[in-house]
């Protein structure tokens, strides 16, 4: 009896933290999951065709890599209050203020392109002409920020991060050999010798894990949210189970393409939405399906993350719990970028490849930078106090920062001189 | 349109001025990275500059 009622206690007391962390749950696991918006499921897709299995061990490294960039953005916002916009200009004066602030919007606006290329491709699968997708879309993501709370923009965003897992039954309906999974995928190995394209391929997933606005994105969310310092160590548990969720995410697109499209050369994540359609309807639509939802994620964040940036700066009204009138800049500052955004898709004959291969040069301009402050800001004292990085943190952070930073600007450089590395 | 410019011209300066001084304590690692950022945001911007030229040639 005494053994049922510690169970039911534990229980208990499992599913009330359960209950808490659903409420709590929002700004890691959206901007993780997130980060496979439709440039990552390419990255993925294309991966899993060249190597099969083989590089899985390395998406797994992404996971600490993810968690440790993003979890300092928690801590920052919590405790200053501040995006991280404001909190560079405060920090570091106008003219690296300035240069954060104009490259975010440039990078975002690029990225927000891609995005609808990628929604555009997707659903054109299904027969959907872009303009529709295009009007679509800018209506859906209109009526999720009108309503006017940030918890309800959240909680919709979350039952788009759930649509994601969608590639995990598909990866179960091409049958993959869990023991070549095993043997290939997590004992570390590079697939026929450390050369430049395999290199450019490591390159690419890095540069997919860590993009610069997921650091705006996160900070802004964690002040607009409301967090406080008591509620870090949930917004540090959010991130860790967003970045796993990512990875995990990321494996099952590797598995799918790695078994059905192996020796293939994918370009796009619609072209292996395509190909697979051929092989498997199911599994084909589900890439498809997943690569829209991708990014429709990817656009809610990064439109956002730009209009939080700037209310920061110019002292609009700047969150999601206010209603159009009371930030009309904010919201008019969302749409503009959306819109533009949208439109360039439509322009027949738009350097459609120029801009997606251009996004990568320009995020290299601002990771660094984004990166750098980052951990600066963490060990201001004064400013964040017991929530300042410690000695292991550094050394652990300043690792990381320097390993994407050398290997983002590798793979920057790279896109704009592609022989360099063959 | 000119009455807008001005406003917004104005709020520009208003943003310098109340970010004019950093509130970071520029210890010498703080400077170090930053004087490093510099020179790499130089030489990754001349190197987009090169490729421009390169790709209008």
């Amino acid at each position: 009896m005494n053994l049922f009622s510690k169970l039911y206690y534990r229980s208990r007391k499992y599913w009330k933290a359960i209950q808490l962390y659903l409420v709590i749950a929002g700004p890691g696991l959206v901007v993780m999951v997130a980060d496979n918006d439709a440039g990552g499921i390419t990255t993925y897709a294309a991966t899993g065709a060249k190597y099969g299995y083989n590089l899985i061990w390395f998406l797994l490294i992404l996971i600490p890599v993810a968690y440790y960039v993003q979890e300092m953005t928690v801590r920052l916002g919590a405790v200053t209050k501040r995006g991280h916009a404001e909190a560079i200009f405060d920090g570091f004066g106008a003219f690296w203020g300035w240069f954060s602030l104009i490259d975010l919007m440039i990078v975002d606006w690029l990225t927000l392109v891609t995005e609808f290329i990628g929604m555009t491709a997707a659903l054109l699968i299904f027969g959907v002409p872009a303009w529709l997708t295009v009007v679509g879309v800018v209506a859906l993501m209109g009526a999720i920020v009108l309503h006017g709370r940030y918890w309800t923009w959240e909680k919709i965003a979350l039952l788009f991060c759930a649509l994601n897992l969608i590639y995990i039954p598909g990866a179960f309906m091409v049958h993959p050999s869990v023991r070549d999974i095993l043997r290939n995928g997590l004992v570390p190995n590079f697939p026929g010798g450390f050369n430049g394209e395999l290199f450019f391929f490591l390159m690419a997933n890095i540069g997919t894990t860590i993009a610069p606005w997921m650091l705006f994105f996160q900070q802004s969310a964690v002040v607009d949210k409301g967090m406080l310092e008591k509620d870090i160590p949930w917004g540090k548990f959010d991130t860790l189970f967003g970045s796993i969720v990512t990875v995990v995410v990321a494996v099952f697109i590797v598995v799918v393409t790695g078994t059905v499209l192996m020796g293939v050369d994918i370009d796009s994540a619609s072209q292996a939405a395509e190909r697979l359609i051929g092989v498997n309807h199911y599994v084909g639509t589900f890439m498809a399906i997943g690569l829209f939802d991708a990014g429709l994620l990817g656009a809610i964040c990064i439109s956002l993350a730009s209009s939080w940036a700037f209310g920061e700066i110019f002292g609009w009204a700047h969150s999601l719990n206010r209603k159009i009138k009371e930030a009309p800049w904010f919201y008019a500052f969302y749409f503009f970028t959306l819109i533009t955004a949208g439109l360039v898709v439509l322009i027949p004959g738009a350097p459609l490849v120029l801009i997606t291969l251009f996004v990568q040069v320009v995020a290299v301009t601002l990771l660094p930078a984004a990166l750098v402050f980052l951990i600066l800001l963490l060990n201001d004292r004064k400013r964040m106090g017991e929530y300042c990085n410690s000695p292991t943190e550094n050394v652990i952070g300043g690792i990381i920062v320097v390993s994407i930073v050398t290997l983002s600007t590798l793979y920057g450089v790279s896109v704009m001189f592609p022989r360099l590395f063959q | 349109m000119v009455l807008r410019t001005r406003r917004l011209i104005g709020k520009i300066r208003e943003i310098n001025e109340r970010y004019s001084t950093p509130h970071i304590e520029m210890s010498l690692g703080v400077k170090i990275s930053l004087m490093a950022l510099r020179i790499y945001l130089l030489l990754l911007v001349s190197l987009i500059v090169y490729k421009f030229v390169l790709i209008l040639s």
